[in-house]
C-alpha cells in the first residue's frame, strides 16, 4: 500500500512533466507557397556609418529640420522635462558632446558650434553585450537595432551606453505626441527606444530621414565599400568621434 | 465531522465560485460576433480577399503576425509572398489595417467576444474608424 | 513542518498581518507605476536609470551570500559553535535572495515579458547569469535548510545525499555576489563602477552586513523564544564582521588613492560628488557622511574589548554597520555611477515615496518568508535543545 506522502510526491512530479508538453511552438504554419523575402530595393551594405559635416550646419533651422524629420516620422514624444525626455537625435555644444577630450584652446567658433548627437551604432556596442533578451542586437549590416517588442525595460542597456543615446519611456508616450504618423508605431511606457538608423527605410532602399532632411550635410554610407561616398569623405577630411578610447568603435564621425 | 461547519462552509463557497460563469450569464443572450468587412478599401476591391484564405486567417492570423514581427524587426525582411504568389509589405499598420480600417467593427468584434486583449495596440496605431456603416 | 508556522502567540500574528499589509501596499504601488509611468513613481531619470531598487538587489544579494560565513566553518571545518546557526543562516539567505529577485522584477518596465530572459537566453548578458545563479542559490538553500531541519526534528542525522548540495551552496555563495558585481564592473561608460576590485569589495561589505544582520536576528530570536543560537556564535559573528568592515574601509581607501593619485577626472568626479559635492550638487553628501560615521561607530565598538563586552553595545554596533553598508551599497553606490553623465553634467536622483513603498513591500515579502521559516526552525530547535526532562541543555 503506497503511503499518502509518496502518492503526493509522485502526483506532483508527473504533473510537472505534463506542463512541459503544454508549450506550443510559434512557427509560421506553412501554407504552400508562403515566403518571406528581403525587399529587392533594400539598401545593401555591410557596415552603415554616418559622417556629419558640422561646418555646414549654420542656422537653428538646419538642426530643427533634421531633428523634426526624425521625431515626427517616428512618433517620438515631446516631453519638456529633461529628466524624462525622449530624443533620438538632438544637439549639444562642443564641450559636452566630446566631454573629456574637448580641446580647451580650440577656436571660439567651434566651441559655440552645435553638434548633432544620436546613437553611434557602435561596432563593439556595450548595449548589445548587456541586453538579457537580445532586444538590442547588431544587424548583419551594422545597425544596432532596437526590438521594442522584446524589450523588458530593465534599463541595463541605458547603464551600458557611454553616449547617453538611449531613452526609457518614463511616461505614456502617446500623451505627448501632437501629430501621430499613422505609418509608424509609437512605443508604450516601460520600453527603451533610440535611433535605429531608419532600418525600416533602409530595408526599402531609402536613406534615413535625418540624412534626407540635411540636404547633403550628413553623408550616410557603407564603410566596407571602398568606392562609397562616405569613404571618400573620410579620406579627404579630418574627423573626430566621441569617446573612441572606450573601444566601442562608434560609427558616427564629425568633420569639424 | 470534526470541524464540520468549516468543511461544509468551504464546500459551499467552492461550489458558488466554480458555478459563477453559469450563474452570471443567466438572462444574457448569445450574440454571435459579426466582424464587418465594410470598409472603403475593401469595397473597392473586385475580389474581396485577404492575403490568405479566410479560414487560414481565422485560425492563424496571430501566428502570422508573430512571425511577421520578427521577420521585419529582427531580420529586415519586409516582403511577404502569399500562397497565391501575390506580394505584400510586412506591416500591421500599413498592410492589414489599410484594408481593415474599421478595427472596432472587425478586430474588436471577435476579440471582445472571447475576451482577448492583444497588446499590439499599445504601440501600433489603430486606424481612424472607417467603413461605410 | 509548515504547520509549525500556523501556531503562534498573538504577537506573531500581529507581525505577520503587518507584513501582509505592507506587501499589499507595495503591490498596489507597483501596479500604479505601470499605469501612470515611472516618471511619477520613481526618482529616476534619463540620466540616472538605476536607483533604489537595483541598490536593494545589490545589497541583499550580499547578505544572502554571507550565509556562507556560517555554513562553511560548520560543514567544512566542523566548527561546532555555528551548529545552531547554520539553518538560521540558510533561511536568511532564502529570504534575502527573494528580496533581491523581486527587487529586479519591480524595476522592469514590461514585467509580463520577463520570460523573455529564459526564452531568449543570452549568455553574454550578466542579467541572464544573475537570474540563473539566484534561482539556483534560492533552491539550494531552501533544500539544504529544510532537509537538515527536518532531520533535526526527527532527532536523526541529516541524510547523506544532502552533503553535495550543501557543498554546492557553499561554493555557489561567492559566485552570486561576483555576478552581481559584474553587472557594474564591465560597463565602459561608467568609470566609477569600472574597477577590478568591485567583486572583492562587494564581498567585503556583504561579509560585514550579513553577520551584523545575523547578530540582530539572533538577539531577537533569544528574546522571543526559548531557543538560543549561542553567545559564542554571536561573538564569532561580531569578529567576522569586524574584519570584513576593516577590509571594506581599506578598499574605500584604495579607491580614493587610485582616483586622486592618478588625477584622472572620470575616476575622481563620482567620489567628489559623493563626499563633497560636484558643481553645487550635494544631495548625497549628508547621506554618505552618516554612512561613514555609522561605519566608524560600529568599528570602534567592535574593535575595543571594553566596548564590545555587553550585548547591548554589540547590537548597536551591528545596527550601525548594517545601515552604514545599506546606505552605501543600497543607494549611493548605484546612483553615483551615473554622476556625472556621459556629457559631464550632473543629474541627481532621490527616492520617491511610491518607490520606497514598493521596496517596503519587497522587504516585507522577504521578512514574511524569513518569519515563517524561522518560526518552523525555532519550534523544531527549541524541542531539540531541551532534554527529555524539559531542562535546557547547557551548551555554552
Amino acid at each position: 500500500m503506497i503511503s499518502r506522502r509518496d502518492f503526493l510526491k509522485i502526483t506532483a512530479f508527473t504533473s510537472l512533466l505534463g506542463l512541459g508538453g503544454a508549450f506550443t511552438i510559434n512557427a509560421l504554419e506553412k501554407e504552400s507557397g508562403q515566403k518571406v523575402l528581403q525587399d529587392i530595393k533594400a539598401m545593401k551594405g555591410k557596415r552603415w556609418a554616418m559622417v556629419i559635416d558640422t561646418r555646414k550646419f549654420k542656422t537653428e533651422q538646419d538642426f530643427e529640420k533634421v531633428i523634426k524629420a526624425c521625431h515626427k516620422a517616428h512618433n517620438v514624444p515631446e516631453i519638456i522635462n529633461p529628466l524624462h525626455e525622449v530624443k533620438w537625435i538632438w544637439t549639444d555644444d562642443y564641450e559636452h558632446s566630446f566631454a573629456g577630450t574637448a580641446e580647451e584652446y580650440i577656436s571660439e567658433e567651434i566651441k559655440h558650434r552645435k553638434f548633432l548627437l544620436l546613437c553611434n551604432h557602435c561596432d563593439n556596442a556595450p548595449c548589445v553585450r548587456v541586453c538579457p533578451v537580445k532586444a538590442t542586437f547588431k544587424r548583419a549590416d551594422g545597425i544596432t537595432m532596437q526590438d521594442m517588442h522584446r524589450c523588458i525595460g530593465c534599463k541595463f542597456c541605458m547603464a551600458g551606453c557611454p553616449y547617453g543615446a538611449r531613452n526609457y519611456n518614463f511616461l505614456p508616450p502617446r500623451d505627448y505626441i501632437k501629430e501621430l504618423n499613422p505609418e509608424y508605431p509609437t512605443r508604450t511606457i516601460g520600453v527603451v527606444e533610440k535611433c535605429t538608423f531608419c532600418n525600416e527605410r533602409i530595408d526599402k532602399g531609402l536613406l534615413p530621414y535625418c540624412v534626407e532632411a540635411s540636404e547633403g550635410k550628413i553623408v550616410f554610407g557603407d564603410l566596407f565599400d571602398t568606392k562609397s561616398e562616405i569613404r571618400k569623405v573620410l579620406s579627404e577630411n579630418i574627423v573626430i568621434r566621441r569617446k573612441v578610447e572606450l573601444g566601442t568603435q562608434p560609427m558616427v564621425f564629425y568633420i569639424i | 465531522m470534526y470541524d464540520g461547519w468549516k468543511i461544509i462552509l468551504g464546500l459551499v463557497v467552492f461550489v458558488i465560485i466554480v458555478t459563477l460563469p453559469f450563474t452570471m450569464s443567466i438572462g444574457k443572450t448569445y450574440v454571435q460576433p459579426k466582424p464587418s468587412i465594410d470598409t472603403p478599401e475593401i469595397q473597392k476591391m473586385e475580389k474581396k480577399q485577404c492575403i490568405e484564405s479566410k479560414q487560414y486567417m481565422r485560425e492563424a492570423h496571430i501566428k502570422l503576425l508573430y512571425s511577421w514581427k520578427d521577420y521585419a524587426t529582427r531580420e529586415g525582411k519586409r516582403v511577404y509572398i502569399a500562397s497565391d504568389g501575390k506580394q505584400y509589405n510586412i506591416s500591421l499598420q500599413n498592410t492589414c489595417m489599410k484594408c481593415h480600417s474599421n478595427k472596432e467593427k472587425f478586430c474588436d468584434e471577435c476579440h471582445n467576444y472571447v475576451s482577448v486583449k492583444p497588446y499590439c495596440w499599445d504601440c501600433h496605431i489603430e486606424p481612424k474608424v472607417g467603413g461605410l456603416k | 513542518m509548515l504547520d509549525l508556522a500556523l501556531k503562534g502567540k498573538p504577537r506573531y500574528w500581529i507581525w505577520v498581518s503587518f507584513l501582509i499589509t505592507m506587501i499589499l501596499i507595495g503591490f498596489i504601488c507597483w501596479m500604479r507605476e505601470h499605469h501612470i509611468g515611472a516618471a511619477f513613481t520613481t526618482g529616476l531619470s534619463r540620466d540616472v536609470t538605476w536607483g533604489f531598487h537595483v541598490g536593494q538587489l545589490t545589497f541583499f544579494v550580499g547578505v544572502a551570500a554571507s550565509a556562507v560565513l556560517v555554513v562553511l566553518p560548520y560543514y567544512f571545518h566542523n566548527y561546532k559553535t555555528f551548529g545552531r546557526l547554520a539553518v538560521i543562516g540558510e533561511f536568511l539567505a532564502v529570504g534575502c535572495v527573494l528580496i533581491a529577485m523581486l527587487s529586479v522584477f519591480v524595476i522592469m518596465g514590461q514585467p509580463s515579458r520577463v520570460w523573455n530572459v529564459l526564452l531568449h537566453a543570452t549568455p553574454h548578458s550578466i542579467i541572464f547569469w544573475d537570474m540563473v545563479v539566484l534561482i539556483t542559490y534560492l533552491s539550494l538553500n531552501l533544500l539544504c535548510g529544510w532537509t537538515v531541519l527536518h532531520a533535526e526534528k526527527k532527532s536523526a542525522p541529516p541524510p547523506k545525499w544532502i552533503k553535495p548540495f550543501i557543498y554546492w551552496a557553499i561554493l555557489w555563495a561567492p559566485s552570486i555576489h561576483t555576478v552581481t558585481a559584474f553587472l557594474y564592473a564591465g560597463l565602459p561608460g561608467r568609470p566609477h563602477w569600472m574597477t577590478a576590485l568591485q567583486a572583492a569589495h562587494f564581498l567585503a561589505t556583504a561579509f560585514a552586513a550579513g553577520p551584523s544582520l545575523l547578530i540582530i536576528l539572533s538577539m531577537i530570536i533569544r528574546k522571543v523564544s526559548k531557543f538560543d543560537p549561542g553567545q559564542q556564535a554571536i561573538n564569532k559573528l561580531a569578529e567576522i564582521a569586524t574584519y570584513a568592515l576593516i577590509i571594506h574601509l581599506f578598499f574605500i581607501g584604495l579607491e580614493f588613492f587610485t582616483a586622486f593619485y592618478s588625477q584622472i577626472p572620470d575616476h575622481m568626479k563620482s567620489l567628489i560628488y559623493l563626499y563633497y559635492g560636484l558643481e553645487g550638487h550635494e544631495k548625497l553628501v549628508p547621506w554618505m557622511a552618516i554612512s561613514t560615521l555609522l561605519a566608524f561607530v560600529g568599528l570602534i565598538i567592535f574593535i575595543f574589548p571594553p566596548l564590545r563586552k555587553w550585548n547591548v553595545t554589540k547590537l548597536i554596533a551591528a545596527v550601525c554597520i548594517f545601515f552604514s553598508i545599506w546606505m552605501d551599497k543600497g543607494f549611493a553606490f548605484v546612483v553615483s555611477g551615473f554622476i556625472p553623465n556621459p556629457f559631464d553634467r550632473v543629474t541627481e536622483a532621490w527616492i520617491a515615496l511610491n518607490e520606497f513603498l514598493v521596496a517596503a513591500g519587497v522587504w516585507s515579502v522577504g521578512a514574511l518568508v524569513i518569519t515563517v521559516l524561522y518560526k518552523i526552525a525555532i519550534t523544531v530547535k527549541e524541542k531539540s535543545v531541551f532534554d527529555k526532562y524539559g531542562q535546557k541543555q547547557i551548551v555554552d
